[in-house]
């Protein structure tokens, strides 16, 4: 094991893992922003437990990915110094701006918005969870920006062996950056949708075997009411209400992503050939998707792959719009990289022990090709079977089976599988570079940077493999514990996040959190 | 010296010091849940003072990184690649702690409490001896070659430095922490935060004091006996008005104490910004590490908004949530209903 193996587990790691809380953080968020919107307008009962249940989820949820975060702030610095050093130029912008602009927002009106329950008036309530909700997805802008120019560099100049930023403007719009952000949105939302769609579902399923609701003859639901533990004839709406919401948008950002999805991969066919080639393990020219491919993909050699079944025409539609361009296959695309950026690293100290190694341009084809599948099926089943479950839910009510209910629960998991998948396709197939040098017109000649040289020259393997294990570790622990606390606050429904819902006196017309001022000695409305 | 540079080193200071005032107290506010709060009201009444504010007072701290990232890479990565197992363990702190914050309520089981109230206070403790001791190293140097990368082993960068810097800033938000209290609490609470305040202050100032003494000496401005000088007078007065009561003012006096205490030690330390302690000829300075002219003059623009930006809207919040906690406004727990 070498120091940089090690670095980049552990950026692979802790990144895949940030990007468990991210989407759902953005997605959530967007969502509790529209309904406490519609408790606003509307004042109904149902809205305010939407916002309430879901928000608590949220903020379960956004915790961990602040945490996560803060991690990523700094391990540029820490694992990665020549890397920082290369791009800093360039690079730290965007991720002070994302700090300056919408860190600041996020936290600050989220902070207002937890503690403002009934101190602040309802419109600066509301005005609090848009702002952070709307933060949220400007962090996403500003980090992907970032992380576009390592795909694709633009707006810089190379002075010095460095890039360094002329046109900022540049770096901002980006086009690798206008179809991912989009992408990575319409995912983001397609979680909140299969979060929303299954937990609903298992609420649905509850009062049904509870024997609360009922089916008619005609199979309608009869919705029936247990007031005192909370689950009312409102909770059926709240449920409902919320199962169709959450079908809707996965099925909407399904089609985002595929729209989205295929801009990527045009601009992808032109700024990183070699990616495209082993997403589709395509070792010749050729116009066909593969459906299967068998051989050795992790060999890193077409001499004994084969496709098994392939749509003639859909790569080449993907990539270019037709059904006739031949894209470039491996073979054809690997004397090209050589030639351009040599055969062997350079003999620089930068390299360490890797200095005149052999450069391997292919990345690994099991991860590109896999993962690319494993985007696009997740995402297709996720939306799929929320179809199915808006059409089994048309009559008010879900069925008693428990299978259902287990497959709706566990399909969760799909969409947030779906954006684990993407990342880590498109940042392995970026390899071996951490910079990826583009060929298209609008990329910049010689602006490109090897894995093999970012890693920091000055940590140690032992101080690596220390971190490592340690945020290891931890997440893990943290990752169940975060689960165990979802899963009681699911489990728990609305009252576990309205503890009043209990009591005689809730009031019915939901008009807590009105802002009328209260004396000192008043208890607050919401407290850690 | 060079304009942009200069300036950038400026709100880089600036965006330190404004860490270590707000996430100063929450900070303290931590590590006092355990030995000073005596029941779980008492955590609880603790732990309401900072909540809405916490987190947007880290991300100062975010803002600060970042900040080096864009204007000074090379600061930023000699600096933390150099620290880097230190930084993992406070990275590590501050996962648990934030985490903490958010979960400590969200079960009613006193096991469940206890966890969270330690992983608070160890939490708060190990960030701020953290980056007491990396601010302190930054400003007396690390053992850094000429491409700025750290030699002689993952714990070379340890010296007496970095325990002064770690204790100053953990003594500093222990004293920040009680004024905090006192002005944000009532009852017996507050009673007992101004005797902390009064009892620790003149102790707990002085490492911090004599880091920034320390660095006068060696760096040799006039114009930082001054503001040292005004840094103690800001200690002086914080605690004549702690004797007195004036809650808001002891406060005040901090917060003097602690903005001209780091003005005195970035003036003196600069134009470095990261000194080799191996060569001078390989130290980081203010233009050696920063970014060009153009991307330290897009930042400056969009700076010259956001940060007027933030501390309006950071500043309502703490006019929101200004009314004093005490135990009697704290909701009874609740248990998350199973069912
Ligand atoms: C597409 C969106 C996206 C992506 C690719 C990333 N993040 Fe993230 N990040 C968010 C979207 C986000 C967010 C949704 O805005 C979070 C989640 C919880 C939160 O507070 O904001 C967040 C939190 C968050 C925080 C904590 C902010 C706070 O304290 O409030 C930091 C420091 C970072 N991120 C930094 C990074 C870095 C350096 C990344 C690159 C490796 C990164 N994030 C990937
Ligand atoms: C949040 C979504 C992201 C995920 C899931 C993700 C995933 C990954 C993975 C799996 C690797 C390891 C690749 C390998 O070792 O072959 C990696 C590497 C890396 N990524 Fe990303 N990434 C994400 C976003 C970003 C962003 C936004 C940036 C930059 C701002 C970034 C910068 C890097 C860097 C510097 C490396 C290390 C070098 C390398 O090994 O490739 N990533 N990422
Ligand atoms: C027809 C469906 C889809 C297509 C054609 C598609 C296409 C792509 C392509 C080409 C990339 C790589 C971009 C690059 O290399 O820069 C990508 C990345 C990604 N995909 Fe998809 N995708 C689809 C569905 C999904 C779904 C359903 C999700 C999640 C729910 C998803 C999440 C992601 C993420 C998070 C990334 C990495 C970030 C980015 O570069 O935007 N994709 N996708």
């Amino acid at each position: 094991m070498e120091a940089l193996e090690i670095a980049r587990w552990q950026f692979g790691i802790t990144t895949v893992y940030h990007f468990l809380m991210v989407p759902l953080t953005i997605g959530l968020g967007l969502v509790v922003a529209v309904m406490q919107t519609a408790w606003y307008r509307t004042g109904k009962d149902q809205y305010l437990r939407m916002t309430k249940f879901w928000g608590k989820l949220f903020l379960i949820n956004f915790i961990m990915g602040v945490a996560t975060g803060l991690v990523q702030e700094f391990q540029f610095g820490m694992a990665w110094s020549e890397y920082s050093r290369f791009v800093g130029d360039v690079f730290g912008a965007p991720l002070a701006l994302e700090s300056l602009l919408a860190f600041f927002v996020e936290s600050i009106f989220l902070g207002l918005w937890i503690f403002g329950w009934g101190r602040l008036p309802k419109s600066i309530h509301l005005l609090s969870i848009w702002a952070a909700s709307l933060a949220t997805m400007g962090s996403a802008y500003f980090i992907l920006a970032a992380n576009s120019w390592m795909q694709h560099p633009v707006g810089v100049e190379m002075i010095d062996g460095r890039p360094v930023m002329v046109d900022i403007w540049a770096v901002l719009t980006n086009n690798t950056l206008l179809v991912a952000y989009p992408h990575t949105l319409f995912g983001a939302f397609s979680v909140a949708g299969g979060f929303l769609l299954g937990i609903s579902w298992y609420h649905l399923w509850k009062r049904r075997r509870d024997g609360i609701d009922t089916v008619g003859a005609d199979g309608k639901v009869i919705v029936g009411s247990r007031p005192a533990i909370g689950r009312d004839a409102a909770d059926h709406k709240v449920w409902l209400r919320s199962l169709r919401i959450g079908a809707v948008v996965a099925m909407v950002s399904f089609g985002g992503v595929a729209l989205t999805g295929d801009l990527q991969s045009k601009l992808m066919f032109e700024q990183q050939p070699m990616k495209m080639a082993a997403a589709e393990a395509a070792c010749h020219d050729g116009t066909g998707f593969s459906i299967l491919s068998v051989g050795d993909l992790g060999s890193n050699s077409c001499d004994d792959l084969v496709a098994v079944v392939e749509l003639p025409g859909l790569l080449s539609f993907l990539a270019n719009g037709d059904f006739t361009t031949e894209i470039r296959g491996i073979n054809s695309l690997l004397p090209e990289y050589k030639e351009k950026f040599g055969t062997h690293l350079p003999d620089n100290p930068i390299y360490g022990e890797r200095a005149g190694a052999e450069i391997d341009y292919v990345p690994v084809m099991e991860v590109t090709y896999w993962g690319f599948r494993m985007m696009i099926t997740f995402g297709m089943l996720a939306a799929g079977a929320a179809m199915v479950a808006l059409w089994i839910v048309r009559r008010g009510t879900v069925p008693e089976s428990k299978w259902l209910m287990r497959l709706a629960v566990f399909g969760i998991l799909a969409p947030f599988g779906a954006n684990s998948a993407g990342w880590i396709f498109t940042e392995m197939g970026r390899q071996p570079f951490v910079v990826a040098p583009n060929p298209d017109p609008d990329g910049i000649d010689n602006v490109f940077m090897f894995t093999a040289a970012a890693v920091s020259p000055g940590v140690s393997l032992a101080e690596l493999v220390f971190s490592l294990s340690a945020f290891a570790l931890v997440y893990g622990v943290l990752l169940v514990v975060e689960v165990k606390l979802l899963f009681a606050y699911c489990r728990g429904g609305v009252p576990s996040a309205m503890p009043e819902l209990l009591h005689e006196d809730k009031d019915d017309d939901g008009d807590e959190g009105r802002g009328k001022r209260k004396d000192d000695d008043d208890v607050l409305a919401f407290a850690y | 010296m060079e304009t942009l540079p200069t300036l950038w080193f400026i709100i880089i200071a600036f965006f330190w010091t404004g860490y270590l005032f707000l996430e100063g107290f929450d900070l303290g506010v931590g590590m006092l849940m355990r030995g000073f709060a005596r029941n779980n009201t008492e955590r609880r009444v603790l732990l309401n003072t900072v909540g809405p504010v916490w987190d947007g007072n880290e991300v100062w701290l975010v803002t600060a990184g970042a900040a080096t990232f864009a204007a000074f890479p090379d600061w930023y990565a000699s600096l933390f690649s150099a620290l880097y197992l230190p930084l993992v363990i406070v990275l590590l702190a501050l996962i648990f702690r934030a985490v903490a914050f958010e979960y400590r309520g969200k079960m009613d089981s006193d096991r469940w409490r206890s966890v969270w109230d330690w992983a608070i206070v160890l939490g708060s403790f190990v960030a701020a001896f953290g980056v007491g001791a990396m601010l302190a190293l930054t400003t007396t140097g690390l053992p850094l070659n000429e491409n700025g990368d750290r030699v002689g082993g993952p714990f070379a960068w340890f010296n007496g430095y970095a325990v002064l810097g770690g204790l100053a800033v953990v003594f500093f938000c222990l004293v920040h922490a009680a004024a905090f209290l006192a002005l944000k609490t009532d009852g017996d609470i507050r009673v007992r935060a101004r005797k902390l305040l009064l009892r620790w202050l003149p102790v707990a100032l002085l490492p911090l004091a004599l880091w920034a003494i320390a660095v006068v000496v060696a760096g040799g401005k006039s114009v930082t006996y001054v503001t040292l000088l005004v840094a103690v007078l800001g200690a002086v007065f914080a605690w004549m008005m702690a004797r007195r009561e004036r809650d808001g003012w002891s406060f005040g006096g901090l917060g003097v104490f602690l903005l001209a205490g780091t003005a005195t030690i970035f003036t003196a330390v600069f134009p470095n910004v990261l000194p080799s302690t191996i060569d001078s000829a390989y130290n980081l300075t203010v233009t050696s590490a920063s970014s060009s002219d153009y991307t330290l003059g897009v930042m400056s623009v969009i700076a010259a908004f956001g940060i007027p930006a933030v501390l309006v809207y950071q500043g309502y919040t703490y006019w929101v949530f200004r009314k004093r906690v005490s135990a009697s406004s704290i909701p009874a727990a609740h248990a998350v209903v199973p069912q």
